[in-house]
């Protein structure tokens, strides 16, 4: 038996496909969830992949938050249901306070695609085991709206708990505060962040390294020890 | 029936860049004199029955949870009478 991994298809995902063939090339099976469907139908952890759900009306992530499968995903998540959030995937999380600060328009108001640098602050996260903490790692970034905002307190908050989880190396591609490109919980088992590890698994694609494929053995290890 | 409008605004402390395009982009159409831009957000929202303490307080409630995103943003509830035409 292996662990069952969902990925929840909202109107305007675009990355679920992507993450499903991630999650297989890692060694489990994706199971395809519904934003419509309130059943989780028992896998053992979730991703919510990138895209625009909803248009990103309102704000990115907004109208999400409050789809039928995000009532069940909020309740179980809080009870230890491991969840991680890509890009579009990270804002709703934030919008459903699973995780603390929100997403801006990037400060210079362009949509921006490119191979960007990354620092594992934080590999004890149900999704980082598979780093060392410090690890640099490149895996792609694509996004409108990935400015990183939290207020000051919040932010020594994170820093002092360990819970920026991954931060922005070289270059800030968004104005993100203190270069924050993911963050967890405080429990470790819900974690964000803008760029795209999933697009990043194979050689012959994405940055041409295979940077992206721990966060999914991570958690497939965390799963099938637990 | 009345009308109530939220405003929904960056808080002061949050960087607004779209605001600040559309304030440089001023004096190159011959606006001058405008130091700060600041964009922000309206909903008009049509409400059946009266607007009383009730209804007002779902509909802060409804702003602070949805139409504002209260990390970065402010808002402000007011109620606008619709003068009905014809009358």
């Amino acid at each position: 038996m292996t662990a069952r991994i969902g990925v929840v298809t909202f109107p305007g995902s675009l990355d679920d496909r992507d993450t499903q063939r991630a999650i297989r090339l890692a060694g489990a099976e994706p199971v395809a969830l519904w934003h419509k469907d309130k059943d989780l139908h028992q896998v053992d952890a979730v991703v919510l992949c990138g895209g625009f759900s909803y248009g990103d009306y309102l704000r990115a992530g907004a109208i999400a938050r409050f789809s039928p499968v995000m009532e069940t995903l909020i309740e179980q998540a809080k009870a230890g249901l491991p969840v991680l959030g890509i890009c579009n995937g990270f804002q709703i999380l934030t919008e459903a306070h699973l995780l603390p600060g929100t997403m801006l328009r990037n400060d210079h108001l362009h949509f921006i695609c490119r191979d960007q640098k990354l620092r594992v602050e934080n590999a004890e996260t149900s999704w980082t085991t598979d780093y060392t903490a410090g690890q640099e790692i490149h895996i792609p970034l694509k996004n409108n709206d990935g400015q990183y905002v939290a207020d000051e307190y919040t932010l020594d908050k994170l820093e002092a708990e360990g819970r920026v989880a991954f931060r922005y190396l070289d270059f800030n591609p968004n104005g993100s505060q203190r270069d924050i490109a993911g963050v967890t919980n405080e429990a470790g088992n819900v974690v964000g962040l803008m760029p795209h590890p999933e697009h990043a698994v194979e050689p012959l694609i994405g940055t041409g390294r295979t940077d992206g494929l721990p966060f999914f053995t991570s958690i497939l290890k965390k799963l099938v020890n637990a | 029936m009345a009308r109530v409008v939220v405003d929904v605004m960056l808080k002061p402390e949050i960087l607004d860049p779209q605001g600040q395009a559309v304030q440089r982009a001023l004096p190159r159409l011959g606006f001058e004199g405008v130091s700060d831009v600041r964009q922000g957000k309206r909903f008009e929202l049509e409400v059946d029955g009266p607007v009383d303490d009730a209804a007002l307080a779902r509909i802060h409630e409804l702003a602070e949870s949805f139409l504002a995103n209260t990390v970065i943003e402010d808002f402000t509830v007011k109620v606008e009478e619709v003068v009905e035409a014809g009358k």
